[in-house]
Formats: structure tokens, sequence, C-alpha cells
């Protein structure tokens, strides 16, 4: 039914993804984690290669993915942005932090800015509670992020 | 033998075997601790305890917290509360919850009068929700059987366990977590466009009215109502089993006479029967059956069996959808609807003298999927479909009772002819087994030349998941099986694709049960007694009437001989038989 | 090859945001420079708990704890401590107090009321090679059980420790091995739930980063005391460096024969795979965690059966969270006996903590069950930042709740806890000061809560959604006093009758600050404020023209330019532009904002 728009190349690398997982519905997760590995994200087509891979209904890959925080069905920006909202992090004024990003990205937590160059998600607890509050942009750790900060911070990844 | 267990529940002592839970025990001894999601259709092993509205709690003393009954196993020496203050309280404060993401319309909601959650506001004397807030509020969607208003969805996950494991269509799953969650079709897509068969399971459980059948009502009362429609109706075998329960009426209780009559007081100008179509069924499956048999019989090794039957429109699209490499298997045979359909309208209209755009055929089916096979395109000429639209068993009892009807006062009158005659073989068409019964009966005696003196094939009866017959025809052993619910339906096809398939012939119903359990019957409400009083009342019909083998229908053998020719004609061909699609949705 | 000395460098996840890999770069690159190479060894270490004043550099064997150590601090260290010997003084830390500079660990507030038994070899080992885990007792007692004893006497063993769950729920653990055991079947599993989810609490990541042998042992362990041959780790798939160490952990082992078949020449086999989480907090519940490694969505299933019985694909399952597993080979090395002399009479042992929040030594702790509060927070913790006023202390994550002042004299055990109002959860500590709204704290929890909840059962799913509305209407200064009583009557419906442990213990964070600062929830309702000046809607800032000096630092630091004023004129907040973020708050050095 739905249109294959993934290249060939991809798609048989999922395939292979989920042969090397015996095909077993067991290992969903295990393969939807590949997968989003591969592609950044889960869009539909690559859930429907998987269910019918392993035999199991769409509908249930589609509940596992809106089931995990961690699966995302939309690409994710250039530069992915994660707010420690842990509680350490929360008392130690992230959530300050949080707003200033939305403010000046003008977008909401779970969107990516319309030249996809930044997505914004919040996540609890990095475990670096003695940097608090932390935002990590792509693999790189800003600590002590103060609302003032935010700006500055964004302009190296101009 | 497993030890008996004693307990306490509300200062009574109780002895139940082990394994029983809490709920049961406290119902046995006429305490109706209420429940949501809870249901057990004992019979047929079906049972949904996801243990998640929590309206059952009750109070195990010594338990931290309050307990749910319907998964809760008796203790030796368990002391229940089931309606402390404590356990009131609660209660009545998940109901709150549970309406405060409800749209509470129940004036104007499908369901209104026949809802679980509203009987349940009205037991708990629910006077206010104190708990305004956000709710879930959904789009709509309607697709050609099923409207699904996820609004009013409770959570239960009825719907998911019948489309799951049951039927294992899986068109139906939870999405999302949390307050957001909900049942959907992967992607939110419609119904439509998933592996959803139309078999009506999830509205024949749906406590709510979150799933409800496409109502055609209006649209016939303006057809009834229209002086150029000649608006003909035919009503499907198990509408006549199940009827009465909307009146009061016993489960059991069968009223062909009162329908025929109610029928005609609604306006229909003919009231035919399906049963008249279920015997044209026979003739041809049985002839393609028997056809099948004897080129396998003389070694042809590419002949398809065993064969399938086609009756039914869930199985259709389930085999379309999910063993699109098999589609050489079922028979070719229309339903008996649309058979039904396809020789009013090119047969009685013309022998008639009714212009085809002037002809309504309505049927009346128990069943939701019905709906759908109309508006299937191979079934329309130039647009207009065989069949026009199909009603439920609920649908033609709103109906009735929105005309005034005193349906208990009626008197019983008979089908119209020549569409309405029908034998015994056409009524049993309704329950799980009935088709292949029907179809031996002729078989038997068309292969073997031979009267048949037994009649009744019992070991094809009954609510079994899959049931297995032998039967000698002249030497030669025929297996067929009978499977009932998708789910069993599955493992026979399994079986097929494998190669392993003992069976020359099978039979399937989409229905737990058969069409007696059909989506748009009564609703059972988890009462697994309605569906086998139904089934008795089908197979005493049957054995009451005169002629009880479809080749014997008067009115068939004159329709052969007026119009088809013989069964398998070029021209039954053309009329009624079908051919089947690749659905396959990845 | 021996080293004569080593440099231990904190390889743990906070450590590394903070550069430690460049720290142990650079080091060898010096030490390479200067020919030592041989002589001196750099090991990246799991935490060493003091992520307060990371990335933190020790030298062994003179046990010299050097803490913020940067990357260029590297050649210093090198040619001053290790050529010359002479202490780098700068380096050191400077006890707040004493104002004096301590060389040592042992000698720290920090970590003199600190007993570590779950992080023995956290920030002593390479948790990378397995040979410096056995060099300190790592698998010998796997090979003590293997040998010497009978799995009923192991189990008798850790049921005589009176070791209990670390997890949150506190069951006794040698009692759930029992269960596991006593069911009879063909395959049996141990699972080590790692999936930590609640927010603010690290110690299972650390036990993983800093000593994965001692989890991998402890299953092992497990493995042969119920009869079961397969062991599975769920771990929480945004912990890469954890799962990376846990994956060389478990092919180490496995060359050593210390995993595999034949484990050290017996007949017991055990193997071990690992599972990732997804990001479900539900999941940290047995029956979820079950469910999700069978590739489900994470829904928790009513009790009994207890995985015991029926767990993962139908097989008797026993579930241990890493902390209570990493106790295991201790207690059988060192005895029941010795590990119930610990803590108090219902809870023996340790408990691992992760201090946070405006505390001034932010880090990963271990104390003996029956420390006061008041130890940890101001012994250990180093008492509230910036001087501010304590306030609260929350204990055991979305679960728990929280503790005020006169908690703080109370024994930390499982009970005493539960008694007062909360949990021991997994051991998120979350330090509270005046400057903390206690309805925006439950507002806080209750919002990772609707996020977290599964959805299956109506009170967990729509119970907290209402839950969290009222406090919500409650911080934007909208409650009403009956608000207060359906969220004590919510409350307590929601713990009575949510399906699983997550729902039941809910409502917690707004119970405790019903009932320990009731009369903040009523200043919000009331008075329309928000005495800690926290609540946005509740607030306006204003700049005190009498205390304003016009240094412009306010100005310059406002994200949305709301401050207007020339220099060294007092300087005023256009309110219409104001985001209230408190930036200028934060920033002014005068004391000349208030918001209020």
């Amino acid at each position: 039914m739905s249109e294959i728009k993934l290249p060939q190349h991809k798609i048989d690398q999922l395939l292979e993804i989920c042969d090397a997982h015996g095909n077993k519905p067991g290992e969903l997760i295990n393969i939807l984690h590949k997968a989003q590995h591969l592609f950044g994200y889960l869009p539909a087509e690559v859930q429907r290669i998987v269910a019918q891979r392993l035999q199991i209904p769409v509908s249930k890959v589609y509940g596992v993915v809106t089931f995990y925080s961690f699966f995302s069905m939309t690409p994710q920006g250039e530069h992915p942005i994660s707010v420690c909202m842990g509680t350490a992090c929360y008392v130690r004024g992230a959530e300050k932090v949080l707003d200033e990003f939305k403010r000046v990205l003008n977008i909401n937590v779970g969107e990516t800015t319309p030249d996809g160059k930044y997505s914004l998600s919040s996540l609890r607890c990095v475990g670096a509670c003695g940097l608090a509050p932390v935002v990590l942009i792509g693999e790189k750790v800003f600590g002590r992020v103060v609302p003032g900060d935010v700006e500055k911070i964004l302009k190296e990844f101009e | 033998m497993e030890q008996n267990i004693t307990l306490q529940i509300d200062n009574h002592t109780v002895e139940v075997a082990k394994g029983t839970t809490i709920l049961e025990a406290a119902r046995g001894i006429g305490i109706q601790i209420p429940s949501l999601c809870y249901m057990n259709l004992k019979d047929m092993c079906i049972t949904n305890l996801p243990a998640s509205c929590r309206i059952c709690v009750v109070e195990v003393e010594g338990r931290r917290n309050l307990a749910p009954a319907c998964a809760t196993r008796c203790e030796n020496g368990m002391k229940v509360k089931t309606s402390s203050l404590r356990v009131l309280n609660a209660r009545k404060t998940v109901l709150e919850l549970i309406l405060s993401d409800h749209p509470n319309d129940c004036l104007i909601c499908p369901k209104s009068g026949n809802c679980e959650l509203q009987n349940l506001a009205v037991k708990l004397k629910i006077r206010e929700i104190p708990f305004a807030g956000e709710r879930n509020q959904l789009p709509i969607e309607t697709s050609p059987s099923i409207v699904r208003d996820m609004s009013k969805c409770i959570y239960c996950r009825r719907c998911e366990m019948m489309c799951n494991e049951v039927q294992t269509v899986g068109a139906l799953g939870a999405v999302n977590r949390g307050f957001i969650s909900t049942i959907a079709p992967a992607f939110n897509e419609p119904l439509a466009a998933s592996e959803c068969t139309f078999c009506g399971q999830c509205v024949a459980v749906c406590p709510v009215g979150a799933l409800t059948e496409v109502d055609h009502t209006n649209r016939l009362i303006a057809d009834l109502n229209n002086p150029k429609k000649t608006v003909i109706v035919q009503t499907a075998p198990a509408v006549r089993a199940a009827l009465g329960e909307e009146f009061g009426l016993a489960p059991g209780t069968s009223v062909t006479g009162k329908m025929v009559s109610a029928l005609r007081q609604l306006g229909f100008d003919k009231v035919f029967d399906t049963d008249f179509a279920a015997d044209l069924t026979i003739m041809e499956e049985g002839t393609e059956l028997l056809e099948r048999l004897t080129r396998y019989l003389n070694g042809d090794k590419d002949v398809c069996l065993p064969i399938l039957t086609s009756c039914c429109p869930a199985w259709v699209n389930f085999f379309e959808h999910q063993f699109p490499d098999m589609l050489d298997i079922p028979s070719t045979a229309r339903s008996p609807q649309q058979m039904f359909g396809s020789i009013a309208k090119n047969y009685w209209a013309e022998k008639m003298n009714i212009p085809r755009e002037n002809l309504v055929v309505v049927s009346i089916m128990p069943c939701l999927a019905k709906k759908y096979e109309c508006a299937r395109e191979e079934f329309s000429t130039q647009g207009d479909p065989d069949v026009n639209y199909s009603l439920s068993t609920r649908e033609l009892a709103s109906l009735i009772k929105r005309a005034n009807i005193d349906f208990n006062s009626l008197e019983e009158e008979d089908f119209d002819r020549p569409l309405g005659e029908s034998t015994g073989a056409g009524v049993i068409f309704g329950a799980s087994g009935g088709v292949m019964e029907a179809a031996l009966r002729t078989a038997y005696e068309l292969y073997t030349g031979k009267t048949l003196e037994k009649v009744d094939f019992k070991e094809v009866r009954g609510l079994e998941n899959i049931k297995k017959a032998t039967i000698d025809l002249n030497g030669v052993q025929l297996h067929v099986g009978i499977a009932h619910g998708l789910g069993n339906a599955r493992k026979l096809l399994n079986e097929i694709r494998e190669g392993k398939s003992e069976f020359h012939a099978i039979e399937i119903m989409a229905c737990p049960g058969g069409c007696i359990g059909g989506g748009g019957q009564p609703l059972h409400h988890g009462n697994s007694a309605l569906l086998k009083a139904r089934s008795r009342a089908l197979y005493e019909e049957d054995a009451n009437k005169p002629l009880r083998k479809s080749h014997e229908n008067p009115d068939i053998i004159k329709l052969y001989e007026e119009f088809l020719g013989k069964p398998m004609s070029e021209k039954a061909h053309h009329l009624l038989h079908t051919h089947y699609f690749n659905k396959a949705i990845n | 090859m021996s080293y004569k000395m080593h440099i231990l460098v904190c390889g743990g996840t906070g450590c590394r945001a903070s550069a430690s890999k460049s720290i142990i770069c650079r080091l060898e690159e010096c030490l390479k420079d200067r020919a030592l190479e041989d002589e001196v060894q750099v090991i990246a270490t799991g935490c060493f708990g003091f992520c307060e004043k990371g990335p933190i550099v020790k030298i062994m064997p003179d046990n010299t704890f050097y803490v913020q150590v940067k990357p260029e601090d590297a050649d210093e260290i090198i040619d001053e401590h290790i050529i010359k010997g002479r202490k780098v003084e700068r380096l050191l830390y400077k006890d707040p107090e004493k104002k004096a500079t301590v060389t040592d660990s042992k000698h720290m507030e920090f970590y003199k009321k600190q007993l570590r038994i779950a992080l023995r070899n956290c920030g002593f080992i390479d948790p990378e090679n397995i040979e410096e885990c056995i060099g300190r007792d790592g698998y010998t007692a796997l090979a003590k059980c293997l040998t010497e004893m009978t799995p009923e006497e192991v189990i008798d063993e850790i049921k005589r420790s009176g070791l209990r769950g670390r997890g949150g729920g506190g069951f006794p653990t040698g009692l759930k091995w029992e269960f596991a055991r006593k069911y009879q079947s063909d395959q049996k599993y141990v699972v080590c739930n790692a999936d930590e989810g609640d927010p603010g609490a690290f110690m299972d990541r650390s036990i993983m980063e800093g000593d994965p042998h001692s989890v991998i042992e402890a299953m092992a362990i497990c493995g042969y005391s119920i009869g079961a041959s397969k062991g599975l780790v769920y771990i929480r798939a945004e912990y890469p460096l954890a799962i990376e160490r846990l994956r060389i952990a478990i092919e180490q082992a496995e060359q050593y024969g210390l995993l595999g078949d034949h484990i050290l020449g017996s007949d017991f086999n055990f193997h071990i795979e690992i599972r990732y989480g997804a990001g479900a907090f539900v999941c940290g519940e047995e029956t979820a965690l079950i469910h999700s490694m069978e590739g489900h969505r994470g829904e928790p299933t009513t009790k009994p059966p207890f995985p015991a019985e029926s767990g993962y694909l139908q097989k008797p399952t026993n579930v241990n969270n890493v902390e209570t597993l990493a106790n295991v080979p201790v207690i059988l090395n060192k005895g029941a006996e010795w590990f119930a002399s610990i803590g108090t009479e219902r809870s023996k042992g340790t408990k691992v903590f992760a201090l946070a929040g405006k505390i001034n030594n932010v880090g990963l702790i271990e104390v003996p069950m029956g420390t006061t509060l008041r130890e940890v927070i101001y012994e250990i913790g180093g008492g509230i930042k910036n001087g501010k006023k304590f306030k609260a202390v929350q204990t055991g994550g979305p679960s728990g709740g929280c503790l005020t002042e006169k908690h703080l004299d109370t024994p930390i055990d499982f009970d005493n806890l539960l008694a007062a109002g909360s949990m021991m959860g997994s051991g998120g500590m979350i330090v509270m000061d005046e400057d903390d709204c206690m309805v925006a704290v439950a507002k806080f929890y209750l919002e990772f809560i609707v996020e977290e909840s599964c959805g299956k059962c109506s009170p967990c799913r729509i119970g907290n959604k209402r839950l969290l509305e009222i406090l919500t209407r409650i911080t934007e200064g909208k409650g009403t006093m009956e608000d207060l009583e359906h969220l004590r009557n919510l409350s307590h419906v929601i713990k009575d009758t949510a399906l699983c442990g997550l729902g039941q213990t809910s409502p917690n964070p707004v119970l405790s600050t019903l009932e320990n600062f009731y009369d903040e929830y009523v200043a919000h309702i009331r008075d329309h404020k928000c005495p800690a000046g926290k609540c946005k809607a509740l607030l306006s800032y204003r700049i005190d023209p009498q205390l304003c000096v016009g240094c412009t630092l306010c100005a310059r630091n406002c994200p949305v330019d709301a401050i207007i004023g020339e220099r060294k004129e007092a300087h005023f907040i256009d309110t219409t532009k104001c985001i209230k973020c408190g930036t200028c708050k934060d920033k002014c050095k005068f004391n000349a904002i208030s918001a209020g």
C-alpha cells in the first residue's frame, strides 16, 4: 500500500538487521534500535518492512514505537538539543534553560526547526548532576547552563 | 482432584474451586461486583483480563492496596469486602475519572441505553464529575462498516484483544502511552487502509460508543418513503435467532414470523429470505466441491483442495489480506447476500418489470462486514450495487422500535415467494458448521445418487474452536473441517500453506460461533450462553422445516429451470460467482 | 610489567562530560614525552562519586586526590607530582570549613562517613580490564559457590544477610531467590534490571560503568542458586558507556571461563545477553520490564503470577536491580553475619544515594543504613549551596516524598523513610533550599509521572493527569481550597487502586508536600503568592531603585532586553517584555532585584 521511498541499499541493510536477529518478534525492540540508528528515525515505511519481515502486524510495531520515548517517527535536527530535566537539573533551573531554547528557536519540545538545523528534546538525567543544569547538543555536553548562555551556545553551531 | 478453597466474601462463607477469581466467586453467590474491562466468553476461551479499569476493586484483608476482583484468585481464609466505604469511594472516584475523559454526550450517543459505562454510572449514582480537565478528543472515522469515535474509548482493550488474539487480524492495537493512549490502526490510518476485515467483533465487545456500526436506518426510511422505489428486503438466518432479545424475549427465541410481519409493517414491498440464497449457494458451492473432488479423485494434480467456503465477507477479506498466495483455494461462489442481490436485480426485477434503478435491495444481516461487502465494486452494475445496503440486526430492532411496532404481539407471517422460500439447510447457515452441514446434505445425495437418511450431522455443530468430521460418500472418505473465529481459520490456512491439511473442504466463519455471534447482533455483553441459545433456535427451526436439503427447494429448482440452467453454468458463473484480490498491506 | 605509579582518572559519564577523556590523552602524551610510559600507567576508572569536583584524578600509591582537573593541568601533574614528588597544591581539594587543603580522599568530609560496598571497586579499577577486578577479589565468590556451596546454602547466606532489593521495593533478595528456585522449569532466567529511570539517580549506571564484573558475577551466582542458565541485562539505551563496558566485561568473563559453559570446570553453565530499554520509566517495574524484553509495549501485568512463577517467556524469572546484585559477591566473601552487622534492624548493609540539588557536594555516596539525613546532607554533602536555608530533601524519586527539617535526624532505612511518607526508591536524594517551591516540585514529579505512565490502568492514566492539572492550576494562582481536598482524595484512591508500583506510589510527592508544606499550598491559593518566588504566573520581577547601582549587568544578561536604564542609574523592568526567567535576579550582585 505505502509507497516505498527509501533507497534500496538501506532497505537491504534493514532486512539484514532483521535477519541478524533471526526475524524473531521478541527481538523487535533491538531491531528498532538498530533501525533508528540506520535511518535516524523510524518512518512508517521502515516499520512496515520490519513488520513484514517479522511476520507481525504493523499495528504492533507502531504500538511499540509510540510507547517508548527513545523511538521517533520524525527526523531529528542536524544538531539535536537535549535539555536534562532530571530532578537535579530541574532544581538548578533547567526549566528556564529549556524555556529559553524554546523561545530562541521558536519550537516546542519534540519539534525541529523549519530549516532542519535544530531539534529540541528534554531528557531525564544524564547523570552529570554535578554539572547541573546540563544541556547536550549532539555529543557535546554543556554544564551549569543559565538562560543567558543559550544564544551564546547556539552561536557555536551557526 | 484439586482441593476447594474456602473464603469469606462480605460475611458469606464461600467454597469455590481452586483458580476461581474473587469476581467469579462473588457473582456465584449473587454479589454483582461491577466490572468494565473484564470479559469472559468461557466456552470459547475468549477472555479479556487486563485488570486495568480498576472498577472491580475490592478490599482483601491484609493487603495494602485494593485488589482487582477480576484478576485476583481466591485463597484459603481470604476475607474480602466488596462494598466497604473504602471500596465504594475508590470505585466511584475511578469511575469519575473515567467519565472525566469521556464526552458524556449520552443523549445522542449510538450506544445510549446499551452502554456498560452508562449503566455503571447509573449503578454508582454519579451526579457530578469533579475532575474536569483535558479530554482526549479525536476525529470520528467512518469506514464502510464501522464508526470509530475514540474520544469515547475507555481503553478496556477488549477490541484489541478480539482483533489480535481471537481474530489474529492485527488491525487495531494500542498506540501511544499515558493519557493519550488509544487504540488505532497503524499510523492512525483509516480502518479501510488497514488489514481490518470488518468482522465487527471489536464493535461486538466495545462496552461504550467508541466502536459502532455505520447506520443506514435513516437512508432506509427515506427509501421506504420514496414512491418511485420498490424496496425489498432479505434477512439472514442468524437474525431471527437473536432479534427477539432486543424486545426482551428469552435468548434462543426464534422470531421469524414476527420479523417478517414487522418488516412488512415497516413498508417493504417484498420480504424475502437470504435462506433462499443460502440454498442457492449450496447448489453452486456444493457443485464446485464435487467437481474439484471428482477431478482430484481422477488424479488431477492441479486441482485446489481443500475447497474453502466463501459466504463470510470478513473471512474473504482476511484471506485477501493475509493469504494472498492462496486466492485460488476458496470457492468462487458469492455469498448468499450477494447471490440474492444478483438474482433479485437480474432475474426477479426483470420478471416483475421493475427497472433496476428503481429497485432497492436491502439486507438485514447479523454482520457488519456485509455492509462492506455490498460496497465491493465487483458486485455493482454500472455503479448500482446488487445489494444497495445492509442493516444489522441491531439497526432493524431500533427501526422497529422507532416505528412504534409492538413486536411481541405481532402475528406471525410468511416470507414472500419466490425469493423467500427456503429449506432447513439454508437456516443453519447462521451457526458455525451450518454451511458445511447443508453442503454435506446436498453433496451426499448429488454424489451418491442415494437419499440421505440421517440429515443431521451433529459432529459439525457446536462451539468447539476447530471441528472435524469424515463423511462416507459411497466409499470415498470426505474429510471436512470447520473453524469459527479468524484465529482458528489462520491455523487451518497455515496447515494448507504447509501442505499438511487433511481436509477436502473447510467451512470458515469469521465470528465466534458463526453468524449468530456476528458483529451486528444484539450485544452479548460477555455472555456466551446467548450464543448457544441462538444456535439452538436455528437447529430447531431446521428440524421443523418440511424440506431440509437445499436441492429440494422448489423455487431453487424453478430458478435453474427458468433462468440459470444448471449449477456452474455460464450464466451462474457470471451472476453467482466472483474472484478475489491481493490486498496484502506490507 | 609492573608499574611504579598509577594515575586513576574518573571515566564516569559526569567526568567524561567535563573532558576527562582529554585529560587521559594528555597525561599519556606527557608520560610518553618524558619516557615514563613504562613506569606510570594511566587508568580510566569508574565514578569516584565526588561529581561536584570532577573531573577527579587520583595518584596511586600515595592516594593524592586532585579535583576539577583540566587537560592543560596534565603537564604539571606529571612534572611536579610524578617526577619531582611534589603535590600540585592548587589542584587539591580545599575543605570549605577549615579552608585547608586535603590531600587524600580518606580525610575528606565527603568520604569520611561513607562505607563503600556496592561501589567498592568504582574508582579503583579499570573496568575494562578483568584482571584488575580479579585482583580485588572479583569472581572469588562465584568460585566459592560453585566449589563449596549448594544452591540452597547460597540462598540461605543471602537470606541471613538481610539484603533487601535496592531498586525501590525493598523485598528480601534471598526470599525472592528462594521463590524462583522453588518453581520447576526446563529454563529459568536471571534478569538484571539496569533500566534506571529515576530522574536524578545514577548509581546503577555508575556501578555498570565502574565495576561491571560485580554484576556479572552476582548474576551467575543467582543463576547457580535458582537453577538458571541464562541471564539478561535490561539496560537503558541512553547509557552507551555502561553498555560498552558491560559488553567488554561479558566478553572478558567468557574468555576467562567465568561465563559460558562449565564455569570454572563445574557443571554450571551461564550465559548473559544484553537487552535495551527504549525510554520508559515504567519498565523499572518487573512485569513491564519482562514484557519489554519480549519485544512488547512495556505495560505491567497484575501480580500474581509473580515473575518467579511466570516471567520472561512465561518461565520462572528472578529480577534484581544492579545495586542489589553488586552487594551479593561481597556478602558471600565476607559472610552474611558481617553484612548483617551493618545497618539497622530491618535494613542491612549500605545504600548508595545520588546526592544532588542545592548541595555543595553533589555526587554518588554510599552510607550504612541508619545514617541520618543530617549526616548525609551536612557532613557528606557539605551543606546547602550558597549559604541558603535547607528546606526539604526529596528521596525515592517520583515515587518518593519530600522530607523536612523535622526528619533530618531520622536514620535512613526502608521502613523509616516509608513511615515518614517517602521511600527509599532507587536512591535519588535531591536537596532543596528556600528558593524551591514545593508545589512546583510536586508538579514537576507529576509531569514526569504523566509522561511516563503507561496508560494501562485508569487511575494512573487519568488520575495522575488530573492531579497534575490541579497542581498546575494552583501554581498559576487559580486553585481553590476544594482542590486541596481533591488532591488528597484522588491521591489516596490512585495509591489504593493503581495496577503497578508506579501508580501506587505516584501521588507520594503530592501527599508528602501537602502534609509538610500545607501552608505553601494555601499561600498559592489564598494569597496568590509563591513564597519561594518560583511560580512564574504569580511573580513579577522588580528592581529596587534604592539598591540598584546601575551596573547594567542585569540588562546585559536579559535575554529579551526587558531591562531599561542608563549606566550608573537605577534600572527598571518592562513587565510587558519580561519572560520571568530570573536571570537578572541571579546576576544582580546587589540584591536589588526581587520577585514576588
